[in-house]
């Protein structure tokens, strides 16, 4: 048995977790470096010093701007990341429109940044009303005008899943929003910068967006406000990000994602057809190496990179462990696999079994990947889950193998 | 790496993995609702554990909880065996993550029930097939536990009182 130095050496490691993070382009790595060596001071400050460092603050917000199409750079708030952006739009929306009413429309799927922080402004009197979703994940826009009642103030409904992949009729939705004057949010935090991205023709007023879905560095973000909606800070203090974020910028981060952004926008077309192709050939072998799998994700309305898939008999967290020894990354959403042991939300609102959500993993597919990667995922695939199922009393009796 | 390298030693090669040809007691605990579900198979000799298998579904620790099991049963008379308990496995495999320790309950259970399926076929006690329970999310035999600090808990409950953690869904 090679102890787990010998297995790195021996073998390249192949990251098919790219949900969880991307790697930095070289062009952002540079991009980072030389701003380290050039010593921005803070841009707020009034001197040139501080002048330099806020023209590469706005040279990014316009970077950042054009990758979601945007009007103008200004509605760009810089965040530390998707978490922030989702917990700004929904509470700031919430705070500054509560006199209008207390009613927020949302799904069954949305991150636990939004789903929890409509739970937190629920002790504020705001009601919630969350819609399920079909069995690959997509809600029905006529679920949420029916939905929405006088009161309702928002409606936060996510571009793509990052569980499931799945993409959301997002433009009937937002259209649903504008034709009744209430906000709209969508956490796009999964989408922006691997799916082309407008949101001028989506109609958004808020757009979540995070720096690592598109090969920028972790711990930064942003929130698209359109021009004229009216949000709250939830960060209170300076004068900075226009007065919607207060808080000295991340310029460090800030400038990497914008170089990302710039080669997002030059790279996206290129980018999607790599990434389908990927996500295509496994798609397409599978079933010889597998049976018993179920496929979560949309077949036409999905992330180009992204496949959710429930192995039958068998736990999550188990895949993973053997996979990581045969140098594969995968990430699972196997109850076992999280901190609290519970199911996810997610895959149960898709109607997936208790004991099949267990079974599920997530395969994130990244510019890194060649084709021969998939070749050998597939194998190691195989192997584990034989394995697996051989130890597994429920693939005796289910399937009568015993 | 959350798991420690014995736990992971047994997980990359469980011991006594499979079935029992006609074996004389079988205990089966967990459910899939569970997340996890365990089957242990004895052969009894002399009333010593002549051999004894396991099938597993679940994570890294319910199998290795497993296997560590079986290599501790393994030999012993049926007395000795049924004073094994779920620390005794844990300890074993020298410490499991505190939210997963409620795998090692898993074990013991299995056995026990194994045990006792044994000893009630010797005595002719006819024992209906066991049902496999469909509502209740988190039992493993007739018990839940909270996965963060192992006191046993009522069903449905949603936060633990002892560790004061939250245990409701992740929504």
């Amino acid at each position: 048995m090679p102890d787990d130095e010998e297995r790195g050496l021996r073998m390249k490691y192949i990251n098919l977790d790219h949900i969880s993070s991307n790697p930095l382009l070289p062009e952002v790595k540079q991009a980072m470096i030389d701003a380290i060596n050039r010593d921005y001071h803070n841009p707020s400050s009034q001197h040139k010093a501080g002048e330099e460092a806020a023209a590469a603050l706005e040279k990014a917000r316009v970077q950042v701007a054009k990758l979601l199409n945007a009007d103008n750079p200004k509605e760009i708030v810089f965040t530390s990341g998707g978490t922030e952006a989702d917990n700004h739009a929904i509470k700031g929306a919430a705070m500054a429109n509560a006199d209008k009413g207390k009613h927020i429309v949302t799904t069954n799927i949305e991150h636990n940044a939004v789903i929890r922080s409509l739970r937190r402004i629920k002790s504020d009197g705001f009601t919630v009303t969350s819609l399920s979703v079909d069995d690959k994940g997509r809600v029905n826009p006529r679920d949420v005008a029916e939905a929405v009642t006088k009161e309702t103030i928002l409606i936060s409904v996510m571009h793509s899943n990052n569980e499931t992949g799945t993409i959301q009729p997002i433009e009937e939705i937002a259209a649903i929003a504008r034709e009744k004057k209430i906000l709209f949010h969508t956490d796009a935090v999964d989408s922006v910068g691997i799916v082309p991205f407008d949101v001028k023709k989506i109609g958004a007023d808020l757009v979540s967006f995070a720096s690592n879905t598109f090969y920028g560095p972790t711990g930064v973000g942003g929130l698209y406000i359109r021009r004229g909606a009216k949000v709250y800070p939830i960060l209170d203090g300076g004068v900075q990000e226009n007065n919607k974020r207060a808080g000295t910028e991340n310029l460090l981060g800030i400038i990497g994602m914008g170089a990302a952004a710039e080669i997002a926008v030059r790279d996206i077309d290129r980018r999607y057809a790599y990434l389908k192709s990927l996500k295509d050939k496994f798609l397409r072998e599978l079933p010889q190496y597998l049976d018993e799998v179920i496929i979560n994700t949309h077949p036409v309305h999905s992330l180009p990179h992204l496949v959710s898939a429930s192995v039958k008999y068998i736990e999550g967290e188990s895949v993973m462990l053997m996979l990581d020894d045969e140098g594969i990354g995968v990430s699972t959403r196997s109850a076992c696999a999280t901190g609290s042991l519970r199911a996810s939300h997610v895959l149960l609102s898709i109607g997936l079994s208790h004991a099949d959500a267990q079974g599920t993993l997530v395969i994130a597919f990244g510019a890194d990947n060649t084709p021969e990667d998939v070749d050998r995922f597939l194998k190691s695939l195989k192997t584990v889950v034989t394995t697996l199922r051989d130890i597994s009393p429920l693939y005796r009796k289910t399937a009568g193998n015993g | 790496m959350m798991y420690n390298k014995v736990v992971m030693d047994h997980f990359r090669n469980p011991r006594n993995v499979g079935t029992i040809e006609g074996a004389d007691g079988i205990g089966e605990v967990g459910n899939p609702l569970c997340g996890d579900m365990m089957t242990i198979y004895l052969k009894i000799q002399e009333e010593r554990i002549e051999d004894i298998k396991f099938q597993t579904f679940g994570c890294g620790s319910a199998i290795a909880v497993s296997s560590m099991l079986t290599e501790i049963a393994k030999g012993k008379s049926l007395a000795e065996a049924k004073k094994i308990t779920n620390k005794d496995v844990a300890d074993a495999l020298e410490g499991l993550p505190k939210n997963k320790l409620h795998c090692s309950n898993l074990g013991a259970d299995a056995l026990q029930l194994a045990i006792k399926d044994y000893e009630d076929r010797k005595a002719g006690i006819q024992r209906p097939e066991p049902k496999r329970k469909d509502e209740h999310e988190h039992s493993h035999g007739d018990k839940c536990y909270c996965p963060y600090c192992d006191v046993e808990i009522e069903g449905g409950v949603t936060f633990c009182e002892a560790c004061q953690h939250d245990l409701k869904e992740e929504h």
